[in-house]
C-alpha cells in the first residue's frame, strides 16, 4: 500500500541527507521524493511516497519525527487531497507526425515548450496514471529523454497540514 | 602543573561575563561553553585541528584526561554519564580522531546516553578538498548519533553548545556530535549563552497521558499475574523510587533487562532477576505466563523477547516509555504512555492498589525454589561466579562495569545489586573495550566508591592501552579479568551449536597480564586457587592504585541457563558444568 507523507522540515543543510540516511537504515523504501522550500523561507516541504502496510507508516512517522530537524510529519493518504507530478517528456517529431503529436498534448492539456526540426518537448502535470497514459501514447514515436519529478499533494480546503 | 591563579582568574572572567558579551576565540568559547553547562572533566586525545581548543583548556579548570586511543574517550564519558546521569563530554581531533570515536558513539547512542562529542575539522575553505586528516564525520555518524552539527560560522558556537546539551539530555538520552573546523576556533566572536533554547521541532513529551494512566491502573488492579519489566529507561529517568513503590504497592514482581541491573534491588522478595537469554528461568516462566506486562522504560529487544510470536501470548501489554516510536515497535502494546518513566510512575501511583496476586507470587516462590539460578562451585577450579560473589561480599556497593561477553552476564546473574547506576556495561551494541575505559569515566565521576571493570582476557586486550591513562592520571579502578584463555561466549556458542569446533576463539598464553600491568605502572596480581580469590580482592581494594587482577578460571564453564537464539524464552536451558 501507498501512502503519502507530507514532511514539514527545517530549510537547513544535511536534511536530505538525514531523512535519506533514515529511510536507508531502517529498511523503508520509497516511491518518490520531492523537496521545495514553502512559503516560509526557513522551512521545506518534502512530500514523500513510501510503500508498506499500516505498522510501516506507523514506524516511518514516528521515526521521522524523531529526527530534530523535522517540523511536523503528516499522512495524506487518509485525506482529501490534490495530487500533481510533472513531466517533461522530449519526442522525436517532424512535420509528418507534428501535428498528430500536438493533438495528443491537447487532449491531455500539457504543453509544448520546445520546438526543432526533428524534436518537441512536452510538458504535463498530472497524477502518475495521467503522466503514465501519455507516456504509452507518445511512445510509438519514439521517446527520446523525460524527466519527472515526484508527487507534490495538499489537502483541499482550506485546512492546512 | 598548572599555575591556580590562571584558575582564578579564569573564574573571575566567567563570572563577570554572565549576562553580557565579550570577545573571545572560538575556542575560548566552547570551553566557556561548557562551564556554564557544568561541566568538569571531559576526556580527550589532542591532533592538528583541535590545537587551539587543547589549547584553551590548558588554563581552564576544567579536567582533562588524557586517554590512548579516542575509542575510550567516547567509552569513558559515556560511563561518566552513565555513573551520574550528567552529559559525558569527549574530543577529538578530525579524521582519525573522529571516526575513532564511532564505536563510543554507538555504544552510547545504542543505550541512550547522553553525550556530547566534540571532533575537530579542516578549516571550512578545505572541506570537501580532501584534505589531510579530513573525514565527513557527521555524514559517518548520522544514523549513530540523536543528532549532529557541523559548524559552519562561529557566531553560532554558543547556540549550538547550547542545543547539543539540551538534546543530548532531555527526551529520549543519545549522543550528540558537534563537528568543529579549525578557522572557527580562531576567529573572534561576541560570547553570548542563550539561557533559553528554541527548537520547534523538539518537543519530547514527559508528562503521560492521564486517560492512558487511568486504563493502565484499571488493567493492574484487575490483573492475576502481572509481571514489571523495567529496563535502562528507569535508570536514565531517576525512577527506581517509583518502581519500586509500584511493585509494592501492586505486590507485582519485577524483571529487569541487563540495562535495568540495578533499577530494582536484587534481595527484594519480588525481585525475578533478569529476563531473557541468560535471564533466570523464574523470570521468563513469570513472562511467559503472566496476563499483563508492564513495560517501563525497555524495548523489547530480541534477547528479552526471544522468539517474538511466542513472547507473553496471554498478557496484555501495557507500555511506558518516552520514545514513541518505540511502542509497538517489537510487540504489539495494549496501553502506550508515553512520557518520561519517573512521571508516568508517579501518576500511575495515585490510582493503584494491591492487585489479586497472592497465589501467583505463590507459584512464582515455588518456581524460585525450584529453579534457583545455581552453578557447581569448583574445588581446585576457580568458578567465575565465585568471584563476583566474593567482589559482592568484599564490596557490597562497589560499581561493576562490564565488558561484553559471559563474564558480563555473571555479573549480571550474580552480584547482589541494590542501587541504580551500580552496573554499567554496553547492553544494546555489545562492545568488547567498552568496560575499562567506562570504569576510568566511572571512577572519575565517583572517587568514593570501589570501581572494578569485570573483563574477560579478550575484552580487555581491546582497551589495555588505557592501563597507562589510569597510571598517569591515578585512577584507582580495579579490572578483574576472568582468563579463561578462550573468547569465551563466542566458544560456548561453539559449543552448543557448532559442535564443539573452536574456531578462532582459543587465546590461551597469550599475555602476561600480570607483567602488563607492572609494565604500566599499575600493581597486577594472579589468582589461580580459588582460596586467592577473597585475599587478592580486599589487596586490591586496599592498594588504592590501577590494579589488574588476573583470575585463571575454569576454560570452559558455560553461561546458563540459556535461551537457544530463536526459542521462545521459557525454552530456557541448563548449562552448568561439573566442577
Amino acid at each position: 500500500m501507498k501512502h503519502t507523507l507530507a514532511v514539514l522540515v527545517e530549510n537547513r543543510y544535511g536534511v536530505l541527507s538525514r531523512v535519506a540516511s533514515l529511510f536507508a537504515r531502517r529498511g523503508y523504501n520509497i516511491d518518490s521524493l520531492a523537496v521545495g522550500v514553502t512559503e516560509d523561507p526557513t522551512i521545506s516541504r518534502m512530500t514523500i511516497v513510501v510503500r508498506g502496510d499500516d505498522l510501516v507508516l506507523e514506524q516511518v512517522t514516528k521515526q521521522l519525527n524523531k529526527l530534530i530537524d523535522v517540523i511536523r510529519v503528516t499522512d495524506l493518504g487518509s485525506e482529501d487531497t490534490v495530487e500533481r507530478e510533472l513531466a517533461l517528456i522530449k519526442v522525436n517529431a517532424d512535420v509528418n507526425n507534428r501535428s498528430e503529436i500536438m493533438q495528443i498534448a491537447d487532449i491531455f492539456r500539457a504543453k509544448i515548450i520546445d520546438v526543432a526540426s526533428k524534436s518537441m518537448v512536452i510538458e504535463v502535470t498530472g497524477d502518475e496514471n495521467k503522466i503514465r497514459a501519455i507516456e504509452q501514447l507518445l511512445k510509438p514515436f519514439g521517446i527520446k529523454e523525460m524527466a519527472r519529478t515526484g508527487k507534490i499533494a495538499l489537502r483541499r480546503g482550506p485546512k492546512s497540514v | 602543573m598548572k599555575n591556580i591563579n590562571v584558575y582564578e582568574k579564569y573564574d573571575q572572567q566567567s563570572d563577570r561575563m554572565t549576562g553580557r558579551t565579550e570577545k573571545m576565540t572560538g575556542a575560548r568559547a566552547i570551553i566557556e561553553c561548557l562551564y556554564r553547562e557544568g561541566v568538569d572533566t571531559i576526556f580527550g586525545y589532542p591532533g592538528g585541528q583541535v590545537l587551539p581548543i587543547y589549547d584553551a583548556l590548558y588554563d581552564s579548570k576544567i579536567r582533562h584526561v588524557l586517554v590512548r586511543h579516542e575509542q575510550s574517550a567516547a567509552h569513558a564519558a559515556d560511563g561518566y554519564a552513565r555513573a551520574t546521569g550528567k552529559v559525558g563530554v569527549c574530543l577529538a581531533t578530525s579524521g582519525p580522531g573522529a571516526t575513532n570515536l564511532v564505536t563510543g558513539i554507538a555504544t552510547a547512542n545504542m543505550d541512550s546516553i547522553p553525550i556530547v562529542a566534540l571532533t575537530g575539522q579542516v578549516p571550512l575553505s578545505m572541506i570537501g578538498n580532501d584534505a589531510f586528516q579530513e573525514a565527513n564525520i557527521t555524514g559517518i555518524t548520522l544514523p549513530i548519533t540523536k543528532h549532529n552539527y557541523l559548524l559552519q560560522d562561529a557566531n553560532d558556537i554558543p547556540r549550538v553548545m547550547k542545543e547539543a546539551f539540551h538534546i543530548a539530555s532531555t527526551g529520549r538520552p543519545g549522543p550528540v556530535l558537534i563537528d568543529i573546523p579549525k578557522d572557527l576556533t580562531t576567529e573572534l566572536i561576541d560570547f553570548h549563552y542563550p539561557e533559553t533554547v528554541k527548537l520547534r521541532s523538539y518537543n519530547p513529551t514527559y508528562e503521560g497521558n492521564i486517560q492512558q494512566i487511568k486504563k493502565a491502573a484499571e488493567e493492574i488492579l484487575r490483573s492475576y499475574k502481572p509481571v514489571i519489566y523495567a529496563g535502562g529507561g528507569v535508570i536514565s529517568a531517576n525512577a527506581s523510587e517509583y518502581l519500586r513503590a509500584l511493585a509494592e504497592k501492586v505486590q507485582a514482581p519485577v524483571t529487569t533487562t541487563l540495562t535495568g541491573m540495578g533499577a530494582f534491588p536484587v534481595d527484594h522478595p519480588l525481585f525475578l532477576g533478569m529476563l531473557g537469554m541468560h535471564g533466570t528461568k523464574y523470570a521468563n516462566y513469570s513472562i511467559q505466563e503472566s496476563d499483563l506486562i508492564i513495560a517501563v522504560g525497555a524495548r523489547f529487544d530480541d534477547r528479552v523477547t526471544g522468539k517474538i510470536r511466542s513472547f507473553a501470548t496471554n498478557a496484555k501489554i501495557i507500555h511506558i516509555d518516552v520514545d514513541p516510536a518505540e511502542i509497538s515497535k517489537n510487540v504489539r502494546v495494549d496501553i502506550p504512555i508515553v512520557g518520561n518513566a519517573r512521571k508516568v510512575l508517579e501518576d500511575l501511583l495515585k490510582y493503584v492498589d494491591k492487585a489479586p496476586t497472592d497465589d501467583w507470587l505463590q507459584r512464582i516462590a515455588h518456581w524460585k525454589r525450584s529453579y534457583p539460578m545455581h552453578y557447581i562451585g569448583g574445588k581446585d577450579n576457580i568458578k567465575p561466579q565465585y568471584i563476583i560473589e566474593q567482589i559482592h561480599e568484599a564490596c557490597k556497593d562497589a560499581i561493576i562495569v562490564t565488558e561484553v561477553g559471559q563474564h558480563q552476564m555473571w555479573a549480571a546473574q550474580y552480584f547482589r545489586f541494590s542501587e541504580p547506576r551500580t552496573f554499567i556495561s554496553s547492553g544494546g551494541l555489545g562492545t568488547m573495550g567498552f568496560g575499562f575505559p567506562a570504569s576510568i569515566g566511572v571512577k572519575v565521576a565517583r572517587p568514593d566508591k570501589v570501581v572494578f571493570d569485570i573483563s574477560g582476557d579478550g575484552s580487555f586486550q581491546m582497551s589495555s592501552q588505557e592501563l597507562a591513562t589510569v597510571v598517569q592520571e591515578n585512577i584507582p579502578v580495579i579490572i578483574a579479568i576472568f582468563n579463561n584463555g578462550y573468547l569465551g561466549m563466542v566458544r560456548q556458542w561453539q559449543e552448543l551449536f557448532f559442535d564443539k569446533r573452536y574456531s578462532y576463539t582459543c587465546i590461551r598464553n597469550s599475555v602476561d597480564f600480570v607483567k602488563l600491568a607492572e609494565a604500566y605502572g599499575a600493581l597486577g596480581l594472579r589468582v589461580t586457587q580459588p582460596s586467592e580469590v577473597r585475599p587478592a580482592i580486599e589487596q586490591a581494594i586496599a592498594s588504592g592504585r590501577p590494579t589488574l587482577i588476573d583470575f585463571w578460571v575454569e576454560c570452559e564453564e558455560n553461561v546458563s541457563p540459556m535461551v537457544p537464539a530463536g526459542a521462545a524464552i521459557n525454552e530456557i536451558l541448563d548449562l552448568e558444568r561439573k566442577a
